[in-house]
């Protein structure tokens, strides 16, 4: 029995391969490329082999291409989700479902979340008819403040979701990292610096790297997975919300220069903004957190990203603690939110161009995936989206998504059930015999 | 405790038989114990008489005025119109803005569950029994939480329901607020507001109880309590009914059946969180079972499969616009739940549950709104405020003295500085009985709490 669910499980496979990309021209859009300008107006992008060749206003269509008009309508690149848990989480209320921790584990940074991301997750398919074209996927931590390889994901309608494994590690720093290391940051500290030290006597000589197994404070498979991380070949992103904890990491950078850290979170960011602007480091921000929701959280305001970006700081935005398996579409929203700031006096908002970039470009360019996702200039990932009016705008639907220039289906389970419940009376046979 | 009284007395009947002739006079019905020990002493700021001129106004009961004008004077809101007499109110040339009511949120835990969210201030759930109707959530409130006034400035809430927390099947009673901060809670407390009774369904009383190795554990568990303890209310009721129309010996008091009894005498409306469509439809056959009735479901996920049954049933939605899949009995969610409700004819309105949700209310009604109108309805922006405001104040029983801009009816009033609906609009001002409580132009207008003075970022716009 098990057999044959499992040979029907690799047959609907198959038939879900990815289909091939399709060389297409979008025509007459409100084009928005992404990287922080402003919309434009008779805009054209062309994508061939799955990638954008071309992006503007005054962009010709190659000659044969499939060509579509958008008829003056909003056309834009994915929506890069900056920080969530999905693919990897199907339901929080049930344990089984959920792959984003692992309470149980001797291994921490040395976890790859990549293996677990489920494609058909169903969060996958309702961000996808969203919009949402790229997610980071961070794993969550319990014993130690590092929490293992988080990937990138595309939201394709496909079995191949994963476009960077390993793509950063995960790090949990201030309160819930001092909690991990045992209950106090100066733990938290005690515990970084003798996992770098210990991955650094690895990348010495990983063959008399002695594993001590469960003894250890550190496996040599952690060592082995903070390696790149202390070398900088990858990304160390850090949830950290306050200001003194930022400056920290700050230093940190100094003692290791090599790191590439990514503050995540950065509630309390606006107040030491020239310190991170100062030492280049990326910020992937909650949008609209502005209550004193814990102690380190005191300086919570909606005004954090447009202060952090007047300041220059790489800032993005991401779903930290924020229903972040599931709700990755609202990021639209809380842009949309960041403009509205702009007509408060006192509160710094972003322009419509800056506040699209947060969700688009300025989270690939924060964990340096700039050239590949997030804008459609050329080269990137033929991740376009055509929209029914302002992206940005609470109501404003996709009516045609491509994801490396593939295009996808929009249906979920949502929309499923509500067709069959548009009328909910029954029938002359029960709901359930209506699909 | 009845247990006792029994003996103590040696039973109602034979009491009643030895004390005859020197009976006590009956109290009068509802008049054998205060139903009101901890009044509202909430009274409205100075405002001044104010016309607001030029802009669109959505009355909050369907109505809709294109350049028009919205007079309050002493509290209360005056007329609306057209070509109004402004009779030396101040005027505001609102070129461009919208003016609605303020928006009532039927679910809130601000108060119980403040910020910061720290064990210490974490007053929400009396989880240690599976009923505590003899709790009340104005106990908990600490009327120093900085989320009110995130809610104002940001959400335009004028009034809302804080509701004791979901682990019980009876959690205890309700209490609705004016958000206007106060020393005390009572300060604070809407006055002549009906209380509620949060009851919930499903999942979270089976997990807390369940978890504790004691009933109930399973769905049957729950409805099995819940009835034991109706059963036990009826009782209650039937013996403090009889002593306040006929007199004699009082029974004792218990402080958790005065609530249940409050239910069945219609005194106090039920707020039942309850996510499942079948679990709803076995809810509403219990209340029958018993005689009361259901007020509002709330988190009400699934209402959409039974929109005929709860419209048949009288009975109310609360609803998210787009929350779903966080626990088994929210994965059937849609965000078409409002719009499929109230095409129904069923009552509906969006609800928050969340110290950040409630201040966007609005734009989760743009959300429900739009998703409606996709699926082929129509569903104008004056209709779809009733869901922001008048279906909560009826629903939380407060409808005549606020919910909508009537005439007579408290002044609870948002000047919007674009369309509510837009995601690039904000509150500009807001008055709560006719007073202005937020002014975006104004810093000395935005309402700082106890908690936030002399702290990184005091002060700041928010």
């Amino acid at each position: 029995m098990r057999g044959l669910k499992l040979i029907a499980a690799l047959m609907a496979t198959a038939a879900a391969l990815p289909a091939a990309a399709q060389d297409v021209a979008i025509t007459n859009a409100k084009l928005v490329i992404g990287d922080g300008s402003e919309p434009v107006d008779g805009g054209t992008v062309v994508i061939r082999g799955g990638r954008v060749v071309a992006a503007g206003a005054g962009v010709a269509v190659p000659g044969g291409m499939r060509s579509v008009d958008a008829g003056g309508r909003w056309v834009s690149p994915g929506i890069v989700a900056g920080f969530t848990r999905m693919g990897v989480v199907e339901v929080d209320g049930v344990r089984d479902t959920d792959d984003s921790a692992a309470a149980g584990s001797v291994f921490n940074a040395g976890l790859d979340l990549a293996p677990a991301v489920n494609p058909r997750s169903t969060p996958i398919a309702v961000n996808r008819a969203e919009g949402i074209t790229r997610a980071v996927v961070a794993p969550d931590p319990r014993g130690s403040i590092f929490a293992g390889q988080g990937a990138v994901i595309d939201l394709g309608a496909d079995m191949d979701a994963v476009v960077r494994p390993r793509a950063f590690q995960f790090m949990e720093w201030g309160e819930t990292g001092a909690d991990r290391a045992g209950g106090s940051r100066a733990a938290a500290m005690a515990m970084l610096r003798n996992a770098f030290h210990e991955a650094q006597a690895y990348r010495r000589n990983p063959s008399s790297y002695e594993d001590r197994g469960k003894d250890a404070l550190l496996t040599r498979t952690d060592a082995a997975a903070l390696v790149p991380v202390i070398e900088g070949r990858m990304p160390l992103l850090v949830h950290v919300e306050r200001a003194s904890d930022i400056l920290t990491l700050i230093e940190l950078k100094r003692e290791f220069p090599t790191l590439r850290p990514v503050l995540v979170g950065a509630t309390e960011g606006w107040t030491v903004a020239r310190e991170v602007a100062a030492a280049k480091i990326p910020v992937i921000a909650s949008a609209l957190a502005d209550l004193p929701a814990s102690f380190e959280k005191l300086a919570a305001t909606q005004s954090n990203i447009g202060r952090l970006k007047a300041a220059g700081v790489t800032v993005g935005i991401g779903s930290i603690n924020d229903d972040e398996a599931r709700q990755a579409r609202l990021v639209k929203q809380y842009a949309g939110n960041l403009v509205a700031l702009t007509k408060v006096p006192g509160a710094s908002g972003l322009s419509w161009g800056q506040a699209f970039a947060t969700i688009s470009s300025l989270p690939a360019e924060a964990i340096g995936m700039g050239d590949e996702i997030g804008s459609l200039r050329a080269g990137r990932r033929g991740d376009v989206v055509i929209w029914d009016g302002d992206p940005l705008e609470v109501g404003t639907a996709a009516t045609t998504v491509f994801v490396d220039g593939v295009e996808q289906p929009l249906s979920n389970r949502q929309t499923r059930l509500r067709d069959r419940y548009l009328d909910p009376k029954e029938g002359t046979l029960p709901k359930a015999y209506q699909y | 405790m009845a247990l006792l009284a029994g003996c103590a007395a040696n039973d109602g009947t034979g009491s009643k038989t030895a004390s005859a002739g020197t009976k006590a006079p009956p109290p009068g019905m509802n008049k054998g114990y205060s139903h009101d020990p901890f009044p509202s002493t909430y009274r409205a700021y100075p405002g001044r008489p104010t016309l607001i001129t030029n802009v669109t106004v959505l009355d909050g009961e369907g109505g809709r005025v294109d350049n028009g004008q919205v007079l309050f004077r002493d509290g209360k809101i005056v007329a609306v119109g057209q070509n109004l007499d402004a009779g030396g109110a101040d005027v505001i040339d609102g070129q461009g803005k919208w003016v609605t009511p303020g928006i009532i949120d039927i679910h809130s835990h601000l108060g119980d569950y403040p910020s910061p969210s720290v064990d210490a201030l974490s007053d929400g759930n009396e989880a240690t029994a599976p009923v505590t109707a003899e709790v009340w959530a104005e106990h908990s409130v600490w009327p120093q939480d900085p989320g009110f006034s995130r809610a104002l400035a940001n959400g335009g809430v004028t009034t809302l329901q804080i509701l004791p927390g979901s682990a019980n099947l009876m959690g205890g009673r309700s209490v609705t607020l004016k958000n206007v901060y106060a020393r005390t809670m009572q300060g604070m407390k809407f006055p002549g507001a009906p209380y509620g009774l949060k009851m919930a369904c499903g999942e979270n009383p089976k997990r807390v109880y369940g978890g504790k190795g004691r009933a109930p554990s399973t769905r049957m568990g729950n409805v099995a309590v819940n009835r034991a303890t109706w059963a036990k209310a009826a009782e209650y009721r039937r013996k403090w009914d009889k002593y306040e129309t006929d007199g004699g010996d009082a029974p004792t008091r218990d402080i958790q059946m005065d609530t249940l009894r409050g239910v069945l005498s219609g005194e106090i409306l039920v707020h039942n969180h309850c996510y499942r469509a079948d679990e709803m439809a076995i809810v509403m056959d219990m209340a029958k079972e018993f005689g009361y009735q259901v007020s509002t479901f709330h988190h009400a996920v699934e209402s959409y499969k039974i929109a005929d049954l709860l419209k048949a049933n009288g009975v109310c939605s609360a609803v998210w616009a787009d929350w779903y899949g966080f626990k088994m009995e929210s994965y059937d969610a849609v965000t078409e739940n409002l719009a499929i409700l109230d095409k129904e004819g069923a009552c509906a309105m969006i609800h928050s549950d969340d110290a950040n949700g409630i201040q966007r209310l609005n734009q989760e009604v743009a959300k429900a709104m739009a998703a409606g109108r996709r699926a082929g309805m129509t569903i104008t922006p004056e209709h779809a405020w009733t869901w922001l405001s008048y279906n909560p104040a009826k629903a939380m029983g407060i409808a005549e003295q606020t919910g909508s801009l009537k005439p007579g009816k408290m002044a609870d009033v948002v000047l919007w500085n674009g369309d509510p609906f837009s995601v690039y609009t904000r509150p500009e001002r807001v008055w709560i009985d006719g007073a202005l409580m937020y002014d975006m132009n104004n810093p000395k207008m935005r309402p700082v709490a106890d908690f936030e003075l002399g702290q990184p970022g005091e002060g700041d716009v928010k």
